[in-house]
C-alpha cells in the first residue's frame, strides 16, 4: 500500500490548477510539434526542452511528461495521414494506418490509435508503478561490475542486434563514445579531447548533442533532398469508431500492451520488435486476415498500443537504473540531469516527491492527450500542410534558439553546427542515430562504473566478472552476438526463409543493402506473402 | 545505376571510412598524451577507455572500407519530405549553412531579434520560399515573438545586441 500512498501524494502535487495547466500546455505543444512532418518524438522533445529551463523542477517534469506522450501521439498521426513514419517505432502503424486513411477510414484509424495509446499508456504506467520499485530494490544491491555489464549490454544490443548494419552501428557507437569522452575526466582531472578549447572542458552538453543530431542533422539532410511536390495529405474529420471497430480493437490493444511493456522495460528495449510482433500476432489471430495490407484496424490498434506500452516500459530502466534505452528516453535523461536530478536506484529514495509527481503526471498527461486529441485531430491534420521551406527553416530557427539558451554561449552553436553536420553524414552514410546518442550518454556512465569496478578489485581484471549477474549478462551478450550467425547457418542448411528471425535480428548476410532493418523487412515480406 | 555512379558512391563512402579512421587516430593520440599516475583508487586511469573507443573507431573504419569495397553501399535515410532520386543539392545546402554561420557571427553583436530574423528568412529562401514579403513578416514575428516569449514567459534573456535599450 506504500506505493499507492506515494502515488496518491504524487497526484496531489500534480493536480494543482497551475500544474494541470503545465500538463495541458505540454500535451498540446508535444502533439503540435510531434505531428509536424519530419519531426519524430525524440526531436519534438529535444526542441521543446528549452521551454522548461526557467521552470521549477516539479512543474517542468509535469510539462515534460505531457510533451513526451504528446510527441509520441503526434508521430502516429503523421504516419497514418502521410504514410511517413517519423521514427522506426511507428513504421508498422503506418502500414495499415495509411491504407485505412486512403480507404476513407482515417477517422477510425486515428481513433483506434488514440484510444489504444491511452489504454496502453495507462496500463503501461500502472505496470511502471508496480515494477519499478521492485527493480529499484534489486538495483540497490547491484555493484559496479553489474552496472557496467548492463550498460555494455544495452549498447551492444542497440548497436549490433536492433540495427540493420552492424558495422555502421559500431561506427556510430564509436563516434558517440568519442563525443562522450570530451571534457575533463572526473576521476583524474585530465582534459580529454578538448584541444585547448576552453568551452569543451565541461564536456559537450547532451541537450546540444541531441538537438544537433536530431534537429539540425535531420533538417540539413532533408534540405539537401527536399521533395519539390510535398506528399499528399488526407483530410480528416473528428476521430470516431463504430461498434464493430471497438470489437475489433480492444483485444489488439491489450495484446499490444503485453508485447510492448516488457520489451521497453528491458535494458535493451526498443519499440521495433514489439510493434512488429504485435502486427504479426494480430494478422494471425484476425478474423479478417484478408484485410491486412488493405487497412485492417487490428494492424493499427495492436502496434500502436505496443509502441506506447513500450514507451512506458522504457521509463523503468530509465528511472530505476538511470539507463536510457531509446532516443526519447535519452533526451529525457538529459533533461533530468540538467535539472540536477541523478536518475538511478537512489532517485526514489532521494527525491520521492518528484518521482511520484512525474509518474502521476504521466497518467494525467495520457488522459489529457485523449481528451484533447480526439476533437483536435482535424486541426493537427492541417499542420501537415505547412509549407516545407517554413517548416525546416522553423526547425533550424528553434533548434538554434534551444541550443543557445542552454548556456548562452556562441561556442555551443559552433558545436551544434559541427555535430549537426555529423548528423547529416550519419544519414548520408546509413549510420544509425541511436547507438551514437546512447554512446554519448551511456559512455561516461559506463566508464565510471568500470573504474569503480577496478577500484573495488584493486586493479585486478577479475573484478569485471566478480558478480553473478555480470557473468550472466556477458553470457547473454555472447549469445546475442553469435546467434545471428548460427541462425544464418541453420537457415542456409535448411534453405528456409525465416521471416521472424530475420526481422528481429536485422541484417543477416543475404540482405546486404536493405536499410530500414526491422521495418523494411516487414513491409517487403508482407508484400511477398500477399503476392 | 551506372557503373560510374557506383564507383563514385564507393569513393565518397571510403572517404567517410577515412574520416572514422582519422577520429580514431585523434582519440588515440589525445589519450596517449594524458599523464596517468598509477593509483590504487584508479587502476585503469583516464587512458583505458579512450584507447578502447579509438579501437572501435579504427576497427569499424577498416570493416566499413572492406564492406564498401565489396559493394555494400549505404542507402540514405528515407523520410516524408526526402527525395532520394536526386543527389544532395548543394545549391540549397551551401547558402543554408552560410546563413546558419552568419547567425553565429551576428547573434551577440546584433542581437537575437536581428540575427534570428536573418536566419529564418535566409534558410526559408534557400529552401525555395518565394513569397518575400510573407517570409519576411514570418521571420520578424518569430524572432520578436521568441525574444519576448523567452524573456516574459521563461525569464531567459536572449542577447539584445545593438537593439538593447530599444527592446
Amino acid at each position: 500500500m506504500d506505493t499507492f500512498n506515494l502515488l496518491m501524494g504524487g497526484f496531489e502535487s500534480a493536480l494543482t490548477p497551475i500544474n494541470l495547466l503545465f500538463a495541458f500546455a505540454g500535451v498540446v505543444l508535444g502533439t503540435a510539434v510531434g505531428v509536424l512532418p519530419g519531426i519524430g518524438p525524440a526531436m519534438a522533445v529535444a526542441l521543446l526542452l528549452p521551454l522548461t529551463f526557467g521552470m521549477e523542477t516539479s512543474s517542468a517534469l509535469i510539462m515534460f511528461a505531457g510533451i513526451y506522450y504528446g510527441g509520441m501521439y503526434g508521430g502516429s498521426t503523421t504516419s497514418i495521414l502521410l504514410n511517413t513514419p517519423g521514427e522506426s517505432a511507428t513504421v508498422i502503424t503506418a502500414i495499415e494506418g495509411h491504407k485505412m486513411a486512403k480507404a476513407g477510414r482515417a477517422s477510425q484509424a486515428l481513433a483506434t490509435a488514440a484510444i489504444g495509446s491511452f489504454v496502453a499508456g495507462t496500463i503501461g504506467t500502472a505496470l511502471l508503478v508496480t515494477v519499478t520499485p521492485i527493480v529499484v530494490k534489486f538495483a540497490v544491491s547491484l555493484g559496479a561490475p553489474s552496472y557496467f555489464a548492463i550498460m555494455v549490454l544495452s549498447l551492444i544490443t542497440v548497436t549490433a542486434v536492433l540495427g540493420s548494419s552492424k558495422i555502421r552501428g559500431f561506427a556510430a557507437l564509436g563516434l558517440g563514445l568519442a563525443i562522450g569522452l570530451v571534457g575533463m575526466d572526473p576521476v583524474s582531472g585530465q582534459k580529454r579531447l578538448t584541444f585547448g578549447f576552453a568551452p569543451l572542458i565541461d564536456g559537450i552538453d547532451i541537450v546540444v548533442v541531441a538537438v544537433a543530431i536530431f534537429a539540425i542533422g535531420e533538417a540539413l539532410w532533408i534540405a539537401a533532398h527536399l521533395r519539390r511536390t510535398p506528399a499528399h495529405t488526407i483530410p480528416v474529420g473528428t476521430p470516431w469508431m463504430g461498434k464493430e471497430d471497438w470489437k475489433r480493437s480492444w483485444k489488439p490493444w491489450l495484446r499490444g500492451t503485453a508485447f510492448g511493456f516488457p520489451f521497453g522495460a528491458l535494458p535493451a528495449g526498443g519499440a521495433e520488435v514489439p510493434t512488429f510482433l504485435s502486427y504479426v500476432t494480430e494478422k494471425k489471430l484476425s478474423k479478417h486476415p484478408e484485410e491486412f495490407g488493405h487497412g485492417a484496424i487490428e494492424g493499427v490498434a495492436g502496434p500502436e498500443a505496443a509502441n506506447n506500452a513500450s514507451a512506458a516500459g522504457t521509463l523503468t530502466p530509465m528511472l530505476a537504473l538511470g539507463l536510457p534505452t531509446n532516443a526519447t528516453a535519452a533526451v529525457m535523461l538529459a533533461f533530468l540531469t540538467m535539472k540536477g536530478i541523478q536518475p538511478g536506484p537512489f532517485l526514489f529514495e532521494n527525491e520521492p516527491d518528484l518521482v511520484w509527481a512525474l509518474i502521476a503526471s504521466l497518467f494525467i498527461g495520457n488522459t489529457l492527450l485523449l481528451l484533447i486529441n480526439l476533437p483536435l485531430a482535424p486541426l493537427w491534420a492541417k499542420l501537415l500542410k505547412i509549407p516545407r521551406p517554413y517548416l525546416y527553416a522553423g526547425i533550424l530557427f528553434f533548434a538554434t534558439l534551444g541550443a543557445f539558451s542552454v548556456n548562452m554561449q556562441v561556442a555551443d552553436l559552433w558545436i551544434l553546427l559541427l555535430i549537426g553536420l555529423l548528423g547529416f553524414a550519419l544519414r548520408r552514410f546509413g549510420l544509425p542515430v541511436l547507438p551514437l546518442i546512447l554512446g554519448v550518454i551511456i559512455g561516461p556512465m559506463a566508464e565510471e562504473q568500470l573504474r569503480k569496478t577496478f577500484q573495488l578489485s584493486s586493479g585486478s581484471v577479475s573484478g569485471i566478472w566478480s558478480e553473478p549477474l555480470a557473468v550472466g549478462i556477458y553470457v547473454l551478450i555472447a549469445v546475442l552476438l553469435v546467434l545471428p550467425a548460427v541462425i544464418t547457418y541453420i537457415r542456409r542448411s535448411r534453405g528456409r526463409h525465416d521471416v521472424v528471425a530475420e526481422a528481429v535480428l536485422g541484417e543477416v548476410a543475404d540482405h546486404p543493402k536493405h536499410k530500414a532493418g526491422v521495418s523494411g523487412t516487414t513491409a517487403d515480406d508482407d508484400e511477398r506473402e500477399n503476392s | 545505376m551506372s557503373a560510374v555512379n557506383t564507383a563514385k558512391k564507393k569513393r565518397v563512402e571510403l572517404l567517410f571510412a577515412a574520416f572514422l579512421l582519422l577520429v580514431g587516430i585523434i582519440v588515440f593520440v589525445d589519450a596517449s598524451q594524458l599523464h596517468a599516475t598509477y593509483s590504487q583508487a584508479d587502476a585503469i586511469g583516464p587512458k583505458a577507455v579512450p584507447y578502447l573507443v579509438s579501437g572501435i573507431l579504427v576497427l569499424s573504419s577498416i570493416a566499413l572500407s572492406i564492406a564498401v569495397a565489396r559493394g555494400n553501399l549505404a542507402e540514405g535515410d528515407e523520410g516524408e519530405d526526402v527525395d532520394l532520386s536526386q543527389p544532395s543539392d548543394w545549391k540549397v545546402l551551401v547558402p543554408l549553412l552560410g546563413f546558419f554561420v552568419l547567425n553565429l557571427l551576428l547573434i551577440n553583436w546584433a542581437g537575437w531579434v536581428i540575427s534570428g530574423t536573418i536566419l529564418f528568412f535566409g534558410v526559408a529562401t534557400s529552401l525555395g520560399a518565394r513569397r518575400w514579403a510573407l517570409t519576411a513578416v514570418i521571420s520578424l514575428v518569430l524572432a520578436f515573438g521568441s525574444f519576448y516569449g523567452f524573456y516574459l514567459g521563461l525569464g531567459i534573456k536572449l542577447p539584445a545586441g545593438i537593439l538593447s535599450g530599444v527592446l
